[in-house]
């Protein structure tokens, strides 16, 4: 049963991805690109690079994605519904809680626990689509690097770290970057 | 509240709350806390349907609650405007608009991706998605070294240890980091009680 499936799966990035945005990446991957054969680490990468150019929160933009490609609309609608179930039913309850004791000091000691490991796990989000794009998602080896992929990873680093670029902009002129120096007849 | 600047009967607060979450959403690249401003400048500079401090509050718990900051912040506001309704509204004005952009690029993808152009230019975006991302964690992996607390350092490393080496699986990892939590908090509460 796909839908069920569906749901179940985003209900899972829904209940465990905390303090949102890049926090939901690992845990959408490990369901979509690891537990289940719905997506590659290809599509997985340009899905998360379609969201970062799209409004809308990550794992709303991931269910649609793989809802529509795995069951059509009912299964975006399926998706959706499960990755924000656990928020619908955990913020109201603990809205609930903060008006009565307006105290939440347990529950920041938990997240300031989890931060950190929020952290490493984007972590290693980030290095596997590194990999894709240093090796073309072959075995890591000297002979199979891509060098423009290399090169504009390093650039772009650069421009964001060092000079504060914005995102978008930077993944933009990656994107120009690869297409002009594969056309150019060299 | 001041009643003179808001729509008032609960139709039109419904539609205003719809149209304003469905603007917002829209029209807000980068999401999380990006969104949770946008709100405030609608919600309490403009229609003063929140205060100032409640909004914070809001910011705070949407925040600390599993999901999608946006989505959460939506269920905070849609709720205290106008109740069950007002969140079911604010949430749909929410999702709506991403899940429209997303099915339209969902259906073209295949067409694009298979596109020698489109293809190269996506390759080519991906660098830029990495460095993004590993930006990102710079960043925030800063922010925790800057703690100088080895509780929070170490498990940090831990973490990065028990994913990239010994390919835990992500939620048990992130379990047993909130199972640590609770117990120290428990742990630490105890402590302030006896002393």
């Amino acid at each position: 049963m796909i839908y069920l499936q569906l749901f179940l799966s985003f209900l899972q990035v829904g209940l465990f991805s905390i303090g949102g945005g890049y926090a939901t990446m690992p845990l959408i991957q490990n369901q979509v690109v690891e537990l289940h054969p719905w997506l590659t680490l290809q599509e997985f990468t340009d899905l998360i690079t379609i969201s970062q150019m799209t409004p809308g929160p990550i794992a709303v933009n991931s269910a649609t994605f793989v809802g529509i490609r795995i069951a059509g609309i009912p299964g975006a609608i399926v998706a959706t519904l499960g990755c924000i179930t656990p928020a619908l039913i955990l913020v109201s309850l603990l809205a609930f809680v903060y008006n009565k004791y307006k105290d939440i000091s347990v529950l920041q000691n938990v997240l300031s626990c989890l931060r950190p490991v929020v952290v490493s796990l984007i972590l290693g989000a980030g290095l596997s689509i590194l990999a894709l794009v240093l090796f073309n998602g072959q075995t890591p080896d000297v002979q199979v690097v891509d060098w423009i992929g290399t090169g504009s990873f390093v650039v772009a680093f650069v421009l964001l770290r060092k000079f504060k670029w914005n995102p978008i902009l930077t993944m933009c002129l990656c994107g120009a970057a690869e297409l002009v120096l594969h056309l150019l007849p060299v | 509240m001041d009643q003179q600047h808001q729509p008032t009967s609960r139709a039109a607060r419904l539609r205003a709350l719809f149209f304003s979450t469905l603007y917002i959403s829209a029209f807000t690249f980068g999401g999380g806390f990006v969104i949770v401003t946008f709100m405030k400048r609608k919600f309490v500079d403009e229609l003063h349907w929140i205060d100032d401090q409640e909004m914070l509050d809001m910011a705070a718990l949407a925040q600390s609650s599993p999901g999608a900051i946006a989505v959460n912040a939506a269920i905070l506001v849609g709720w205290h405007v106008e109740g069950l309704a007002g969140m079911v509204v604010a949430v749909l004005g929410t999702i709506i608009p991403p899940m429209v952009v997303l099915s339209v690029i969902s259906f073209f993808y295949a067409a694009f991706a298979s596109n020698l152009y489109v293809s190269l230019v996506l390759k080519g975006m991906q660098a830029g998605v990495a460095a993004v991302i590993l930006d990102v964690v710079c960043s925030l992996g800063g922010d925790v070294l800057k703690t100088k607390s080895p509780v929070y350092i170490g498990l940090m490393v831990a973490a990065f240890v028990a994913n990239f080496v010994f390919d835990v699986n992500v939620i048990l990892i992130i379990l047993a980091a909130a199972a640590f939590g609770v117990v120290r908090a428990v742990f630490q509460q105890g402590k302030g009680a006896r002393s």
